[in-house]
């Protein structure tokens, strides 16, 4: 479980501090997938970032007794003057985990080839995704982080991800943030919209999505309308 | 294909202990690799680089005969200083902008701040520990020094540098994660500390006002005990310990909590 109590994050600006996040509550059990939308900049990448502990909050506690995940894909994790297999080596020996296998693993998937030799400044930025992703899916988490995963890759790596991460690892609970409705539509069983630093739940797809669009400024005259377009964009 | 399924048993939920250590040494190698690669002689470079540095110096201290007070052989009087020099000012300087550059390296729960410092301080300690062994050895096979009279004092000499060089890192890493002026300010304030920490000369060889002002310097009181535990039938030690050990603890306490200060503020990305 994870339990976010009144948690409250600060940015500093030159203008003094910045409320980015304010006062949140949430909780997430083992095996729940909640989807996160917002604006940009409403605060959904800084959620993830306090979750993973990557930073503390400013306000508040937050309590995790699941293990949980970096950002997954998150190419920062990867780094660019070791080669591929190297930074494999870097996380079976952070986490304290055999590295054969895993090696095995990510040199399939991730298709590399060769290039698992080279450091990963050598790649193109498609190549370094795959190998963050791969590397990603090495370590047994309880708790998945998905910033915009399935940005990455073509098409058919984009699907292989996609059984990995939501066939295989659907057990698991997993945060993720998206501005594809497709993607969350069918994934997660809860949702969360950002307005303004703090956050509405919602269990319902279509009113989230509505309220959302309405965020955006691209709100739908009426709820039939969106499942009419919806459907249209679908087919 | 292989499956993934079976990836369980990581360390998730380990004893801190296991953690840390295992994060540590982690990053060590991880350093190793980016800093040396895998070219040439690779991280062999971590002691060589030291060791050529003093043996530049106590080649040209030998061969010039720069004076320096005393009748301790040039050679062991070079080694013992340019090491010490060599490790406090490298631990400080690889903490500055230490965590800066591996910021990403917190999404790893595993992974807390205080470990990148760790790990470049346990880098920087072992590479001026191996390179002043090795050349200790090296020399005395070639009988250019004599062995140390009382080798314990010498390694207690040797601990009490290192610990304040931890110390001193840890504050650089702290300070220059606050502002960036401390990057750019240590270097020439080093310059400054360098000569008056013994490098080149004993305390005993110093005018009495100069020796009371430079013995200020724990990094001073701390090789002249070294230096008395090696040939200390041949000088005459300046040295307060139990100063040496409360400056110390104070810059540890100091350091830590600017290093906690900075996990409580990171994050602007």
């Amino acid at each position: 479980m994870i339990t976010l109590q009144n948690v409250s994050k600060d940015y500093p600006t030159s203008a003094g501090p910045r409320r980015i996040l304010s006062n949140i509550n949430l909780t997430i059990e083992p095996g729940q997938h909640v989807g996160i939308l917002g604006r940009n900049g409403a605060g959904k990448s800084t959620l993830v970032r306090l979750i993973s502990g990557a930073e503390p909050p400013t306000l508040g506690t937050i309590e995790r007794t699941m293990s949980v995940s970096w950002p997954l894909a998150f190419s920062g994790g990867v780094h660019s003057g070791l080669t591929g297999t190297d930074n494999v080596r870097f996380i079976c020996r952070i986490y304290g985990v055999d590295f054969q296998p895993r090696l095995e693993f990510v040199k399939e998937f991730s298709e590399l080839g060769i290039y698992m030799n080279e450091p990963v400044v050598t790649y193109s930025s498609g190549m370094r995704a795959r190998l963050a992703f791969a590397i990603s899916m090495t370590i047994d988490f309880d708790c998945y982080l998905i910033d915009e995963v399935l940005a990455v890759g073509d098409a058919r790596f984009r699907e292989r991800c996609r059984v990995e991460l939501f066939e295989k690892r659907k057990d698991k609970a997993m945060l993720i943030v998206s501005h594809s409705h497709r993607y969350l539509q069918g994934t997660c069983d809860r949702f969360l919209l950002f307005r303004e630093g703090s956050i509405e739940e919602y269990d319902d797809f279509r009113e989230v999505y509505f309220q959302y669009k309405e965020l955006l400024g691209e709100g739908f005259a009426s709820r039939e309308q969106m499942m009419h377009e919806m459907k249209q964009a679908n087919g | 294909m292989l499956n993934s399924d079976a990836f369980s048993g990581a360390l998730l939920r380990a004893s801190p202990l296991t953690i840390t250590r295992r994060v540590i040494g982690a990053l060590v190698l991880r350093e190793l690799l980016t800093r040396y690669g895998r070219n040439n002689i690779g991280f062999l470079w971590l002691f060589v680089e030291p060791m050529l540095f003093t043996l530049v110096i106590t080649a040209f201290w030998a061969a010039t005969r720069t004076i320096h007070g005393s009748d301790i052989p040039i050679v062991a009087f070079a080694l013992t200083g340019y090491s010490s020099l060599i490790m406090w000012r490298n631990m400080g300087n690889r903490c500055i902008d230490a965590l800066r550059s591996n910021l990403p390296l917190l999404y790893h729960r595993q992974v807390r701040v205080i470990d990148v410092y760790l790990s470049r301080l346990t880098l920087e300690f072992m590479a001026a520990s191996t390179s002043f062994v090795t050349l200790a050895l090296a020399l005395y096979a070639m009988q250019w020094i004599p062995a140390p009279e009382n080798a314990l004092q010498v390694a207690g000499g040797w601990f009490l540098l290192a610990w304040f060089g931890a110390g001193l890192g840890l504050i650089l890493g702290g300070l220059s994660e606050k502002s960036q002026v401390v990057g750019k300010l240590w270097p020439p304030f080093s310059y400054l500390l360098m000569p008056l920490s013994g490098v080149a000369f004993i305390a005993d060889a110093l005018p009495p006002k100069l020796q009371q002002i430079v013995l200020w310097l724990p990094m001073l009181n701390a090789l002249e005990y070294l230096r008395e535990g090696w040939f200390g039938s041949a000088m005459h030690a300046h040295y307060d310990i139990p100063y040496v050990v409360v400056f110390n603890l104070v810059m540890m306490l100091v350091g830590l909590s600017l290093v906690r200060q900075v996990g409580i503020n990171t994050g602007e990305e």
